[in-house]
C-alpha cells in the first residue's frame, strides 16, 4: 500500500499514543483508589491505637491506689 | 523497602518519555516508504519488547520463588506478569491501529508475528483466574509460579519460531543488520525502549511498594483488632499474593 499523507496518517500516530497515554493515566487511577485505601486502613488503625490507649490509661487510673 | 529510589527512578522515566517522544515527532525523519505512521512504530515495538522481557522476568522469579519459598518473589513475578499484560494491551491495540493505517486492515489471522504474541497474551491473560482459582495461599504462588516459568520459556521459544518462519508482511526490526534503520531512526527507537523499560520499572516498583504497605497495613490491622500477635490468613480470597 501506499505512504498515507499526512493529515490521514496523522489520525491513527495520535489514536495509537492516545491510546498509550489512556493506559497510564487508568493505570495511575487504578493506583490511586488503592492510595486512597491504604489511607483509609491507616485511619482505621490510627482510631484503634487511639482507643486502645485511651482504655489503658482508664485502667491504669482505676488500678492507682487512693 | 520497595519504595527506595523510586522518586528518582521516576523523575528519570518522566524525561526518558518526554525526550524519546520528542525525538519521535522532531528529530526522526519520516519512513520513506510508510511515511508519518511509521511514528506509531516506536511506541508499539517497545511496549511489545518490554512486555515480553515482563513475561521473562515473571518467570525468573517464579524459579526464585520456588528455590528460596520467599513470598517476596512470588509478589515480584505477580507484578511482573501484570504489568507485562497491560503494555502488551497497548501493544496489541497499537498495533492494530498501525495495521488499519498500512495494510487497510485491523488484523490478519496469516501473520506469525502477530498470532504469536496474541497466543503469548492469551497464555497470560490465564494467570490471574488461575491464581484466583486456587485458595490456599501457599500453593497458589507454587502453582502460580510453575506458570510463570513454563509460559516464561515460551516467550523465547516463540519469538524464535516466528523469526525463522518466513513472514513477508509484518516489517523485521531486530535483525543483524539492524532491520536496515537509518542512525537517527535506530537512536530515536533505542531511546524509546530505554523509556519504555524505564516506565516497566518504576511501575513495577510502584506497585511492589503499594501491595507490600498495604500488606503490612492489614496485618497490622488484624492484629491490633484481635489482639492477637499470630498471623491470620487473608479472609478474602483473592488472585493477588498474600505476605
Amino acid at each position: 500500500m501506499p505512504a498515507l499523507p499526512l493529515d490521514e496518517a496523522g489520525k491513527y500516530v495520535a489514536a495509537a499514543y492516545l491510546v498509550f497515554l489512556a493506559l497510564v493515566l487508568i493505570y495511575v487511577a487504578i493506583m490511586a483508589g488503592r492510595l486512597a485505601r491504604v489511607e483509609r486502613d491507616l485511619g482505621e488503625i490510627t482510631d484503634l491505637l487511639e482507643q486502645r490507649t485511651a482504655e489503658a490509661e482508664d485502667d491504669e487510673r482505676e488500678t492507682v491506689p487512693r | 523497602m520497595f519504595g527506595r529510589g523510586l522518586k528518582t527512578l521516576s523523575l528519570i522515566t518522566v524525561a526518558l518519555i518526554v525526550g524519546a517522544f520528542a525525538m519521535v515527532f522532531f528529530y526522526a525523519p519520516n519512513d520513506a516508504d510508510q511515511g508519518f505512521i511509521q511514528k506509531i512504530f516506536y511506541l508499539h515495538v517497545p511496549l511489545a519488547i518490554v512486555a515480553l522481557f515482563g513475561f521473562v522476568a515473571g518467570g525468573v522469579y517464579g524459579i526464585k520463588y520456588l528455590r528460596t519459598g520467599d513470598r517476596l518473589h512470588d509478589l515480584r513475578s505477580y507484578v511482573a506478569i501484570h504489568l507485562s499484560l497491560i503494555l502488551a494491551v497497548g501493544a496489541l491495540v497499537t498495533g492494530s491501529i498501525w495495521a488499519r493505517g498500512s495494510w487497510g486492515v485491523w488484523w490478519t489471522w496469516d501473520e506469525p508475528t502477530l498470532v504469536s504474541f496474541l497466543i503469548v497474551f492469551l497464555l497470560y491473560a490465564c494467570y490471574q483466574p488461575l491464581r484466583f482459582s486456587i485458595e490456599d495461599p501457599e500453593r497458589q504462588a507454587r502453582y502460580a509460579a510453575v506458570f510463570a516459568i513454563i509460559a516464561g520459556a515460551f516467550v523465547p521459544l516463540n519469538f524464535m519460531a516466528v523469526r525463522m518462519a518466513e513472514s513477508l508482511v509484518h516489517p523485521r526490526v531486530l535483525s543483524t543488520t539492524g532491520g536496515s534503520m537509518p542512525s537517527d531512526m535506530r537512536i530515536t527507537f533505542l531511546v524509546s525502549t530505554v523509556a519504555m523499560a524505564c516506565l516497566f520499572i518504576t511501575l513495577w516498583k510502584y506497585e511492589l511498594a503499594s501491595k507490600h504497605a498495604t500488606f503490612r497495613l492489614r496485618a497490622l490491622k488484624r492484629r491490633l483488632a484481635d489482639g492477637e500477635d499470630a498471623w491470620t490468613p487473608n479472609p478474602r480470597r483473592s488472585a493477588a499474593p498474600t505476605l
